[in-house]
């Protein structure tokens, strides 16, 4: 508090508000250089909120003629995010288990298990579904393998930190017991990490959720698809429509993974 | 009554075995009529494993020759990467104000907050789509739809720190009669700077990760490019283009994880 | 009968932390093992269940030599032998009737294990032996619910379903108060006797070595420099004991070599 009253004359020393200076010098430079250089048509820009004014006044009032379709293809959504989030939350058990380093059989599971972890999550949702698409067609198939691709790396990071952060102690105590080493993951081990296990599938549910609708824009099913197309009809009623039954889908999956958090953890 | 006990069981996580059961079989019900109802073309699903070798035998090896391109790209999305977080981060600070409880009146509280909400419910694909519609394709349109999801993120954040500054500063402004603006400038600006440079470098690396998604719908940048070449079955150049993303991404994580961890 | 020769343990590349220890305790013996820290209690107790590998020597448990055996054969053979721990090594999420359990299972198979349908005779064996140190009424609470005495009656217990042939103890009371610490070397004491289980219990309160045990030995850095009746412990030998420091120790060792 007394820092904040002050701060007019004594907050930096000379080195540090030169150093600031710097820094602020810096990243000026920085945006200037991406302003001049990025390929923007200026005219375009200043004629941006007309343009987007005129949409928006040929989105409203939504019309909802189709609006069974466009629940059913909500519903579609939802359940391709489901089981993809169910599949994905079982392959990554083993993931994580072979890229947690305390739990690996060996130095080569562990890499194979960072590569695949690496790999999955830093390749974008929409990226594997460009490849699923090319590879099983268009369809909600290869939006599920796109998602469960995805989610595999971000559930198996999760877990596999969780892994690592288990207390040793039981673990030590069912081998001197003479259990088998399943039986030690599976009393020791499993009971440790099943907090974080619910919560993380729960948390990349909800995640999923909001990126299944963006799938059927590549062609891999869902809500997109009819968004896609009432687009590319410019029936801008409808799309305004479909983005409203987005909001109340996100929404809706909010509330619902909080109330299951609430319950479960 | 000690003696005889041989049995034990453990007690299930829902104790009303009605409505236990009824969850198993409302479970084992949903999926299999999921499966069963979703529109699943097999045939077409069948034919995947050749077509995977086809694609995978055309991507290897993996193809720079049209490097200028793939370079161009890059370069793009990184420009709009940098001037949707610039833009994202300052229109952040009004609208965060206004979805302050703290500071906001409650109309325009509702206001800040529903523009939030909006901002956030919406994949950045969908906002881009929208907005190459609006404004034609290209990375203008890229860089709007980061700026809305910028804003999703970082105004959010920033009003819940506003929500918890510290109020003394303000209400010492306020009773020497200071107006509005400046009570902002010298009591609740210092108390929020360090934490909106830290957002903004955060904002940096993921609408650079994000860029290379909305450029796929026509948003411009390396995402088109990738779309592009997978549009003209140049797998070779597609592997090319999705190994300089993942690379980029890696380093930027690292990056920006090592300048937040210094300054924090 | 418990019989270790020439036991010596080396972590890395440093000095031995056992050097060529020799130990028998028969029958149904309560041993204490006292030494200050760092003397290789802990080391010698974790050696004879191989959870710490003896770097040579031999430890014989009713005539099984358990240095030699293969890893499938030292899980079997790790049922003969209990351990309890300082920290009581519970699985906190679990209920005490499934860490109790958890001493079986060596001998359950998978599904049972998975399904928690455990064997009748094991359950009835968990209930009277819980019912003995009196914790039968938390079969249901979870481990993380109960009291610091609580937590290592279960240990105690988890490690007698094993229906082991001796019983190791690694400094079991000393997370616990005085009074609770008294309670449960009471209890290792009298399980022994009724259950005609040889015990060796690390210990740092030489009081309550004296007042439990029937034979106590006292380790300093690596070897075994007392063994006898409790009454024996005199202050000489004692001193002899903790006097040491490990450091000191070392450059003396240096010096005869
Ligand atoms: N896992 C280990 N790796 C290396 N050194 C160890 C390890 N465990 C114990 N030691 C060392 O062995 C010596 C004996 O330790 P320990 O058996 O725990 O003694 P005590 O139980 O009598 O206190 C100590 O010097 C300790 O530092
Ligand atoms: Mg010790």
């Amino acid at each position: 508090m007394e820092q904040v009253q002050l701060q007019d004359w004594a907050r930096y020393t000379p080195a540090q508000r030169f150093q600031r200076y710097g820094y602020f010098a810096l990243t000026a430079l920085v945006v200037a250089w991406a302003l001049g250089s990025v390929n923007i048509i200026w005219a375009w820009v200043w004629d941006a909120p007309t343009q987007m004014g005129d949409l928006f006044s040929r989105m409203v009032p939504p019309d909802p003629t189709h609006l069974d379709q466009i629940l059913s293809a909500l519903w579609e959504t939802v359940n391709l995010a489901t089981i993809a989030t169910a599949m994905a939350v079982v392959l990554a058990l083993p993931v994580a288990y072979i890229a947690a380093q305390n739990t690996t059989p060996n130095a080569l599971t562990l890499w194979l298990g960072r590569f695949i972890l690496v790999s999955s999550r830093s390749v974008n949702t929409i990226i594997w579904a460009l490849l699923f698409v090319a590879i099983f067609g268009p369809g909600v198939v290869a939006g599920i393998v796109a998602i469960m691709f995805r989610s595999i790396g971000f559930l198996g990071k999760l877990l596999g930190e969780a892994i690592e952060e288990i207390d040793p102690k039981p673990v030590e105590a069912l081998k001197a017991c003479g259990a088998s080493h399943f039986k030690v993951v599976l009393y020791a081990i499993v009971p440790q990490v099943m907090p974080t296990f619910f919560a993380v599938a729960i948390l990349r549910w909800d995640i999923n959720l909001r990126e299944s609708t963006v799938l059927g824009l590549v062609g891999a099913g869902g809500i997109g698809v009819i968004l896609q197309g009432a687009i590319d009809t410019f029936n801008w009623q409808e799309v305004s429509t479909v983005l409203l039954a987005i909001i109340a889908l996100v929404v809706a999956g909010e509330v619902v993974s909080s109330y299951l958090r609430r319950k479960i953890l | 009554m000690s003696t005889a006990r041989d049995t034990w069981r453990k007690q299930p996580f829902i104790a009303n075995p009605v409505l236990r059961y009824g969850l198993y079989a409302a479970i084992a019900v949903y999926i299999v009529t999921t499966f069963a109802t979703l529109p699943i073309d097999w045939d077409r699903m069948v034919q995947g494993l050749s077509r995977a070798g086809r694609i995978f035998g055309g991507a290897f090896p993996p193809s720079f020759q049209r490097s200028e391109l793939l370079i161009d790209g890059f370069m793009e999305s990184l420009k709009i990467a940098i001037l949707a977080t610039v833009g994202g981060v300052l229109l952040s600070i009004p609208i965060a104000f206004m979805a302050a409880r703290n500071i906001a009146p409650l109309s325009i509280y509702y206001f800040g907050r529903a523009v939030i909400i909006i901002a956030r419910s919406f994949h950045p694909v969908i906002v881009a789509i929208i907005f190459v519609k609006a404004v034609g394709f290209g990375p203008f349109a890229g860089i709007l739809t980061l700026i809305v999801y910028s804003i999703g993120f970082v105004a959010k954040l920033l009003a819940e720190k506003i929500e918890e500054i510290d109020p003394g500063p303000v209400e010492a402004m306020r009773a020497a009669g200071a107006p509005f603006l400046s009570t902002l400038v010298y009591a609740v600006f210092p108390q929020i700077m360090q934490r909106q440079i830290g957002l903004g470098i955060y904002q940096l690396d993921s609408n650079l990760r994000a860029s290379a998604v909305v450029g796929i719908v026509g948003a411009g940048g390396i995402g088109a490019t990738l779309a592009n070449a997978f549009g003209r079955y140049d797998y070779d150049f597609a592997l090319a283009i999705t190994m300089v993303i993942v690379g980029a991404i890696l380093i930027s994580e690292a990056v920006s994880g090592a300048i937040r961890k210094r300054i924090a | 009968m418990l019989k270790i020769t020439s036991l010596v343990k080396r972590y890395g590349a440093g000095d031995p932390v056992l050097k060529d220890l020799d130990l028998e305790v028969p029958g149904e013996e309560v041993v204490s093992v006292i030494g200050s820290s760092g003397a290789g209690k802990s080391t010698l107790l974790r050696c004879i269940n191989r959870l710490v590998e003896p770097t040579s020597g031999k430890i014989f448990l009713n005539g099984t030599d358990f240095t030699s055996l293969g890893k499938r054969e030292l899980r079997v053979g790790r049922r003969r032998i209990g351990m309890v721990f300082q920290s009581f090594n519970l699985v906190d999420r679990l209920t005490v009737m499934e860490n109790v359990q958890s001493g079986r299972l060596g001998y359950i198979s998978t599904w049972a294990a998975l399904s928690r349908r455990y064997p009748k005779e094991d359950i009835r064996r968990a209930y009277e032996l819980m019912e003995r140190v009196g914790i039968a009424h938390y079969a249901n609470k979870r481990a993380d619910e109960l009291s610091g005495g609580e937590r290592q009656r279960v240990g105690v217990i988890r490690a007698l379903m094993q229906q082991p042939e001796i019983l190791l103890a690694d400094e079991p009371t000393a997370s616990l108060d005085p009074k609770t610490s008294e309670q449960i070397m009471t209890l290792l004491r009298d399980l022994a006797r009724e259950l005609k289980l040889p015990v060796i219990i690390n210990i740092h309160n030489v009081n309550e070595a004296k007042e439990f045990s029937d034979r106590i030995v006292g380790m300093r850095y690596g070897r075994i420099i007392f063994d006898d009746l409790p009454d024996a412990l005199t202050k000489d030998a004692m001193h002899e004991i903790y006097a040491g420091v490990p450091h000191e120790d070392r450059q003396m060792e240096g010096a005869a070599a």
